[in-house]
């Protein structure tokens, strides 16, 4: 059993947690992903690692409620416990190389993007932050992407916050007036990410995409999180989760997420409907 | 006496129920049909059986102890030799081994050997109420990694010398192959658990959760104090075929079908896990996971289930009596077929058409068999033109598997062969890095339970030779 030490809402629909996980702890570096089960009989979900603390032997993961599976992590309360936590799974991010990046963030995915941008900045490296959400409601770690970032825009969809528009925007206008970035590493909704690649593709500046596509075990067993990249079938939890973006077949990832869409919607109205009840 | 020529039958559930449910087919023998079965062998001088069996149990003693009806003493021998019977003799494939060799098999079915290790080993879990005797501990620590056959055969053994055996799993729960891949109509999940909690007594812990190659290095275990360490990891990552369409929605490799429906209990209507439940499955492959896959597609309601393979029905990898079962059961041989192509639903005129990406058929070219290959089956040879399409709303590739890189890729001095299998010596186990052992798929490739046993007990005697033979040394 792993402790819920600490838990915090970030915004409606997005929660921290961190989780008490020593030797995940030790070993996760930023880009690489855990695996979790809230209770028994319970799904496996892979979640990016957000942060660690060596110290104090904790993990820092972020989520979206988006299905059963993480309306039920979010029900748990600090001080409880989920069943199971594994990790560090996948290859850390590369930051070898690199001096100068533009990090693009999109929702959720930014829980992903911040401790990639905290570590090349760690690194020397100069950092360059554009977030992307949906509202202002939606805005998440602000404060932690400010201190890591030379640069940082945020873009709303709405305009409600930040810059009117998609990261895609702020992205392009910095390559062309001249910006020299030795990678651009987007993490984010799969759409956003094609985007990205669409947008650095025609200036080739090398892009890095964060994929999270359905997994069971992580270690590379189930075969299920297969994505193609340069044309040739890749593992996300053992050859990824970062590939080249210029190489990764999005459409086909993202055929392949909507797999269980059905699934996943009657199980939001079936648990949506027990809290309902429960309320009553 | 005149020798009854055929086995005693098995009593099973009837094909037409078992088909719709995932109780274990296989009911197991009486006391009474075992006690005859056992009374068919010759008890012959030369003993082949046991040459024939993987872990060289002494079949015609445990046999000759059925007969005098003392079935704990059965029990006893048994597990001289083997770790865990009610497994073996629920998947181990004995007309191959124990069964091809039995002397009656020359001239009448051979003795139902697989069925009398079976019997005595329910009747042990049933009956069996005294307690283990645990070893007095040696003081000396082995790590093992991977909760399967292997792996755990090894901790096993090496408990019973008196060693500490920490087991560290990836998975959630222990087990390996037995519980994410054999579905529980064929291997019962409480039979696994059981075992698994006889090895507790002796001692062994079992740490899941834990990815050696990620979580823990090979490196690390040895500077925590463990003198040796066993890989016994298991088979990787699934072979797809690459042809076109293998990524469309409706396809899934065998683990990740098994998983979901085995590990995941997505066969269960109370749990959340989602699985396909498809009305028309072709099954690609012909061994035992293809023969699991297809079984466990037809409980989850699927109209047609059908294998296609390659070869005839004669050069089929799977167990027999497994063929025998899933032909009762209903699935469809499409034989001396090589798919060419999985075709998809493709609505141009609506992007989003919910059933687009989703399958609708596989193409498949009949095949003829030609020249034998260097392992002596004959070679398919495909027929140029007869293409035709098999509807099916989902495909499930079952060809096997290539070796997991987590491991040998965060291990230095671990030398893997061509295809990335560890090299191991088959007497011993024995790898390149010193002090490391190694056995089971994670060396061989797909493989079956109980040669991964087999090499768990070779490393494990192998283990306790190293590692005393490094305190004489001082």
């Amino acid at each position: 059993m792993y402790k819920i030490v600490n838990k915090k809402q970030l915004n409606p629909t997005v929660t921290m947690m961190d989780i008490y996980a020593p030797l995940v702890a030790q070993k996760a570096l930023a880009g690489q992903f855990i695996i979790l089960r809230v209770d028994e009989d319970g799904e496996r979900i892979p979640l990016t690692v957000a942060g660690c603390d060596k110290q104090n032997g904790t993990v820092k993961i972020i989520f979206q409620i988006v299905g059963g599976t993480t309306i039920r992590l979010n029900a748990k309360e600090q001080g409880e416990y989920i069943s199971d936590f594994v990790g560090p799974l996948g290859r850390p991010t590369k930051t070898d190389g690199i001096k100068k990046a533009c990090i693009v963030g999109g929702g959720v995915g930014c829980a992903i993007a911040l401790p990639v941008a905290a570590r090349l900045k760690e690194l020397g490296c100069e950092v360059h932050s554009i977030i992307g959400f949906r509202n202002k409601d939606l805005v998440i770690l602000e404060e932690e992407f400010s201190a890591c970032s030379d640069r940082l825009t945020i873009m709303t969809d709405d305009g409600s916050y930040g810059r009117q528009g998609v990261v895609t925007a702020p992205l392009k206008e910095a390559i062309e007036s001249g910006e020299n970035y030795d990678e651009v590493i987007a993490i984010g909704p799969l759409v956003m990410m094609k985007f990205v690649v669409a947008t650095t593709k025609p200036y080739n500046v090398p892009t890095t995409v964060s994929m999270n596509p359905i997994m069971i075990d992580g270690t590379g067993m189930c075969g299920g999180c297969r994505l193609t990249v340069g044309g040739k079938m890749k593992f996300a939890c053992v050859d990824g989760p970062d590939f080249d973006g210029f190489e990764v077949d999005f459409d086909e990832a993202m055929q392949r997420a909507s797999m269980y869409a059905d699934f996943e919607r009657a199980e939001r109205e079936a648990s949506c409907n027990l809290f309902k009840k429960e309320a009553q | 006496m005149a020798v009854q020529p055929k086995k005693n039958a098995m009593p099973v559930q009837e094909p037409a129920v078992r088909a719709r449910n995932f109780k274990e087919v296989a009911l197991g023998y009486s006391a009474e049909i075992a006690v005859a079965e056992a009374g068919r062998c010759l008890n012959c001088k030369n003993r082949p059986c046991v040459e024939g069996c993987p872990v060289n149990i002494a079949i015609p003693d445990f046999i000759s102890r059925i007969k005098a009806g003392d079935f704990e003493g059965a029990y006893d021998m048994i597990s001289q030799s083997s770790s865990f019977p009610a497994v073996c003799g629920r998947v181990c494939p004995q007309e191959t081994q124990c069964e091809g060799k039995c002397t009656l098999g020359i001239k009448f079915e051979p003795v139902g050997i697989g069925r009398l290790e079976r019997f005595v080993a329910d009747y042990h879990n049933a009956h069996f109420k005294g307690e283990v005797k645990s070893p007095s501990p040696n003081g000396k620590k082995v790590a093992v990694i991977g909760s399967g056959p292997s792996g755990l055969t090894c901790a096993g053994d090496l408990a019973k010398r008196g060693y500490k055996v920490t087991v560290f799993e990836a998975l959630h729960l222990a087990g390996g192959v037995l519980v994410y891949g054999i579905p529980e109509f064929r291997l019962p999940k409480n039979i696994v658990k059981k075992e698994i909690e006889t090895l507790g007594k002796y001692g062994v812990d079992i740490q899941t959760n834990v990815v050696v190659g990620k979580t823990l290095t090979v490196d690390e275990l040895f500077e925590q104090g463990y003198e040796a360490v066993y890989i016994g990891s298991g088979a990787g990552l699934p072979r797809f075929m690459g042809i076109p369409g293998e990524s469309l929605k409706g396809v899934y490799s065998a683990n990740e079908f098994l998983t979901r429906s085995n590990l995941m209990k997505a066969y269960s209507p109370d749990c959340r896990t989602p699985i396909m439940h498809a009305r028309n499955v072709a099954v690609v492959g012909g061994g035992n996971v293809a023969m699991d896959a297809a079984r466990t597609a037809l409980r989850l309601g699927a109209e047609n289930v059908y294998i296609v393979y390659r070869r005839s029905m004669e050069e089929l990898p799977a167990r027999k009596e497994e063929v025998e079962h899933a032909e009762e059961e209903g699935i469809k041989f499409e034989i001396l077929r090589n798919p060419v192509e999985i075709i998809g639903y493709n609505n141009p005129e609506d992007r989003r058409d919910v059933k687009n990406g989703f399958v609708t058929g596989i193409k498949v070219r009949k095949c003829e068999l030609g020249e034998p290959d260097e392992k002596g089956r004959r070679r398919p040879v495909e027929i140029a033109g007869s293409e035709y399409v098999i509807d099916v709303d989902c495909v499930i590739m079952a060809i096997g598997t290539s070796p997991n890189p987590l491991i040998k890729s965060t291990t230095e001095g671990l030398d893997v062969n061509s295809h990335g299998g560890i090299i191991a010596d088959e007497k011993t186990g024995a790898t390149s890095k010193a002090g490391v052992f190694a056995g089971g798929d994670a060396v061989t490739g797909a493989a079956t339970v109980i040669l991964a046993m087999g090499a768990g007990k070779v490393a494990a005697k192998a283990i306790d030779e190293y590692i005393s033979s490094k305190q004489t040394n001082y």
